[in-house]
């Protein structure tokens, strides 16, 4: 098992040179100059934009910029924004935050979405499934900025329940109605997929022979349908994860969340290549370090690939 | 029927009340063009331990009779009419909750596939101790788990402690169907319901699980509702037979009656065609008279029995089949394979451990042009493998095959189309090996095609011209598989096969997964094309039965190797393996005496 892991993280390794690289290229491909953006309409000093040049290596070859900044890696620097304020000092500030809504959102999409797939599942045809499906239909089809303009004038404004947007340090609270945002664009996947899991489990030839051994449906639902039925959802969870991460960008905008997406954004724009590639380095990561984890869970849930390992 | 005791039980029986009683039951499945009707007006009584066979081909209602007992019926099923007593209660009655109470505890049931039947994520001492304590047979950690070891050493599972932990991945098939058994009869039920308990196993196991079964219900006084699709092993295995075709008892009565004398033209078709049947019936003549003259047969076809008689397609085939070796000259060789190895390298095992397996192991043998020689061995023996290599699918690690005296190994591109041209498979799966989105037309033309034999009309002129040779209508040619019946897609495989006028026709379990009266038919088929068109066949089974009615020559493959090879009648009537003799009694019916 641990030689597995080591392998699986080995394996990380060359996936993130090859994102560094290829990010760091899309940010120097992108056109205009970065230094002459921040200077807005004025024009600026040529020994100040000089200096900054030199400062930024922007003066040099792409290749060499590069691999300078794959050096400064090395040495825990992750490279200067703009501002002047360290890259690894906006990482730690932001990515809890980011963290902790996709945290809470993947819970709410989990918990909710295979409670109302597994019932949707079991009273197939039903007027909850019916509902359940049309509602579903509904989320899939509206995008995400939609969603979250009509939950923060229903809720945060005529309801009043909630503030519309996050306060500085995102406490909980603040980021339920979010994490409720951000958990729709996948939630509705995730039910028809519970769904149609539970209806195929249930058909299979172990479950008629559970009854016939005399056991109850209360105990078959849990034991024999639903532990079936959580194979392909929880691989499918895992590849939501990166769903989650790219919608937070959007959602945190609405909601005013001091998290990674807005920080990206504008990196983004502003062409700070370090700050951009940092920030897409440590999501591969996470997005490699919660692959690993749902591909050892499914080890869990399946002893046939238990052993195979 | 091997104890006499138990043919004395019927009439003790009488005074007693019968244990299960169904009247005039009705069970429909409802549709979107409303109810289908599976079972109409099935009557069946069954007196305390006694074991009675339900018979039938796939879709006669015998499985949905058994899952309305236990008002297990799959998806929209429903008991429309009739009862269903069981020791004086009405079943069909019942609440979903008091059946939970005789589900199981009162009435067991083993399912027919031991692969499908237990569930793959959790260990198998789990899945017997649920049912050990879902019956209440005991409580306490410890109670419990002793009596699961008990219940699987019962079921003739060796290390039952041990394997306790053990996921169903881990065990052969034979293993999960005793430990399927040891939980249908975990609670020492008054009845047990068997569907098609061994079909999906190898013969040899199929037999010592049965034999097992058999004592270990007598011992418990369990009645047995035995249901197959075999006549040969529910007469050997039951005392009461019941015959049902589509939805409806068509006879019933003591299995040796009714395969005596049977009475309904259905059920005369079926011991026609139960290739367990025919071929005691012809060792029984030859064993009698000596020589080998399946016409000194007191035997006549009838009008029932027409084109589906296994004997009657054995005698014609002998008609044409070259002299017995010695009194005359020797046709050429089609098929020699000399000294064929294939080893395959494992992945994944440990350190030490073997990291390769012999499928095929110094195998050897040559079908002399014109004949049929059969491929016998259980899963595993590697008569499979020695198939795909002969048909080039598969590279040998080592050795020769030679087909018309030519070494195909070095073959390739049009050497290798032109081989192929003259040698054609036919797989087991008549589902799986038709494209479902080619019509008939097109599968069977597409050899034609790829070997770009004539034009568009001269190609489905052929196609017409194979469907008359495999007894198709020809309006079939623009239908496609998924309409077809089992039979009737392993004909357009056949036909395919045939489509370029091969010498030679791989036959890999060809008839296996069909119900016997098309089985029947096929082989008689098989016969007719061999005849007309001097086919010279290679027939991998693992049904000796099946042999016994097509064969010339045997081969029995054993774990990769031919460990006894001579001709069909020197196999049956002297075998020298041990393993040969297992083979041969294992065929259904052995104990059963039959009027020839």
């Amino acid at each position: 098992m641990a030689g597995y892991i080591l392998r699986r993280l080995l394996q990380a390794v060359p996936v993130l040179l090859g994102t560094t690289f290829l990010i760091y290229f899309m940010v120097f491909a992108m056109p205009g100059d970065p230094l002459l953006a921040l200077f807005g309409d004025k024009a600026p000093d040529p020994a100040l934009l000089e200096r900054l040049r030199e400062q930024y290596h922007l003066d040099q070859p792409f290749i060499v910029q590069y691999f300078l900044y794959l050096g400064g890696i090395f040495h825990g620097d992750f490279g200067t924004s703009f501002s002047g304020e360290p890259v690894s000092a906006i990482l730690v500030r932001t990515f809890p935050v980011t963290i902790r809504l996709a945290i809470m959102a993947l819970i709410i999409e989990f918990v909710g979405g295979v409670l109302i797939g597994l019932i949707s599942g079991l009273r197939k045809g039903k007027l909850f499934d019916a509902s359940a499906l049309v509602v579903s239909l509904i989320f899939i089809s509206l995008p995400i900025f939609v969603i979250a303009f009509v939950a923060q004038f229903v809720f945060g404004i005529q309801l009043g329940w909630v503030k519309t947007t996050v306060s500085a340090g995102a406490p909980i609270q603040d980021l339920i109605l979010p994490a409720f945002v951000l958990a729709s664009i996948t939630f509705a996947q995730l039910i028809r997929l519970t769904r149609a899991s539970v209806i195929e489990t249930e058909q299979l030839d172990f479950v008629r022979t559970a009854y016939s051994k005399g056991l109850s449906r209360r105990r078959i639902i849990p034991v024999h349908i639903l532990r079936n039925s959580l194979i392909p959802v929880v691989t499918y969870a895992a590849t939501d994860f990166g769903v989650l991460l790219v919608g937070a960008t959007v959602t945190e905008g609405i909601f005013n969340v001091p998290g990674v997406g807005r920080t990206l954004y504008q990196a983004i724009v502003q062409g700070q290549g370090p700050t951009v590639v940092s920030f897409v380095t440590v999501m591969v990561l996470i997005y490699l370090v919660v692959n690993l984890v749902v591909d050892l869970l499914y080890g869990l849930l399946d002893p046939r690939i238990r052993y195979v390992k | 029927m091997s104890d006499p005791t138990r043919e004395n039980l019927p009439q003790g029986a009488g005074a007693q009340e019968p244990l299960l009683e169904i009247k005039d039951l009705q069970v429909g499945f409802q549709t979107t063009g409303g109810m289908v009707t599976a079972v109409r007006g099935v009557d069946i009584t069954l007196m305390p331990g006694q074991t009675l066979a339900i018979v039938g081909e796939s879709g006669s209602g015998k499985s949905t009779t058994a899952a309305a007992i236990i008002n297990l019926l799959p998806g929209s099923g429903r008991i429309t009419g009739g009862s269903i007593r069981f020791n004086g209660e009405e079943l069909t009655k019942y609440s979903p909750r008091q059946m939970e109470e005789i589900r199981g505890r009162q009435i067991g049931f083993v399912p027919q596939d031991p692969m499908s039947n237990l569930n793959p994520v959790w260990s198998v001492g789990f899945q017997v101790e649920e049912t050990i304590r879902a019956n209440g047979i005991a409580s306490g950690r410890k109670a419990v788990r002793e009596h699961a070891v008990q219940v699987l050493r019962e079921a003739g599972l060796q290390d039952a402690d041990k394997r306790l932990k053990q996921f169903p991945h881990q065990f052969s098939g034979g293993m999960r169907q005793r430990v399927l058994i040891g939980i249908g009869l975990s609670s020492r039920p008054k009845l047990l319901i068997a569907d098609e308990p061994t079909s999906a196993l190898d013969v040899t196991v199929q037999r010592r699980i049965l034999d097992h079964l058999e004592t270990l219900t007598r011992d418990i006084g369990t009645a047995v509702l035995f249901i197959t699709h075999d006549l040969g092993l529910a007469a050997e295995r039951a005392e009461q037979l019941v015959v049902m075709y589509k939805g409806k008892i068509v006879e019933s009565g003591p299995s040796k009656e009714i395969l005596e004398n049977p009475q309904h033209p259905y059920t005369q078709r079926l011991v026609a065609a139960a290739p367990s049947l025919a071929s005691r019936r012809i060792q029984s003549a030859t064993a009698e008279t000596a020589h080998h003259a399946l016409g000194d047969l007191e035997y006549a076809p009838t009008k029932v029995t027409e084109g589906l008689d296994l004997i009657a397609a054995a005698e014609q085939r002998l008609e044409h089949i070259p002299a017995p070796a010695g009194d005359g000259p020797r046709r050429p060789d089609a098929i020699v394979v000399k000294d064929l190895t294939k080893i395959y390298k494992l992945r994944g095992q440990k350190k030490g451990a073997a990291n390769t397996i012999t499928a095929s192991d110094k195998v050897s043998f040559a079908v002399e042009k014109g004949t049929t020689t059969a491929l016998v061995g259980e899963s595993g023996s590697g008569k499979s493998t020695v198939a795909k290599m002969i048909l080039r699918l598969e590279d040998p690690t080592s050795g020769a095959i030679m087909i018309d005296g030519v070494d195909v190994a070095p073959l390739k591109g049009k050497g290798l189309l032109d081989l192929r041209r003259r040698m054609q498979p036919v797989f087991q799966d008549p589902y799986g090996s038709l494209n479902p989105l080619r019509n008939i037309g097109n599968t069977i033309g597409e050899p034609l095609q790829i070997h770009g034999v004539g034009d568009r009309t001269a190609r489905r002129d052929r196609v017409l011209e194979l469907l008359d040779q495999v007894a198709l209508p020809q309006t079939l040619i623009t239908r496609y598989p998924s309409e077809l019946s089992g039979g009737q897609r392993q004909r357009v495989a056949i036909a395919r096969a045939l489509a370029l006028k091969p010498d030679i026709v791989v036959l890999d379990e060809a008839v296996s997964a069909l119900d016997v009266l098309v089985q029947a038919q096929i082989l008689k088929l098989l016969a007719d094309l061999q005849s007309e068109l001097e086919l010279t066949y290679l027939f991998i089974t693992h049904d000796l039965a099946v042999v016994r009615v097509i064969a010339d020559n045997v081969c029995v493959m054993q774990q990769g190797r031919i460990v006894e090879a001579a001709t069909t009648d020197q196999v049956f009537d002297s075998p020298q393996e041990q393993y040969t003799k297992e083979l041969l009694n294992a065929i259904p019916g052995a104990g059963i005496t039959l009027g020839v």
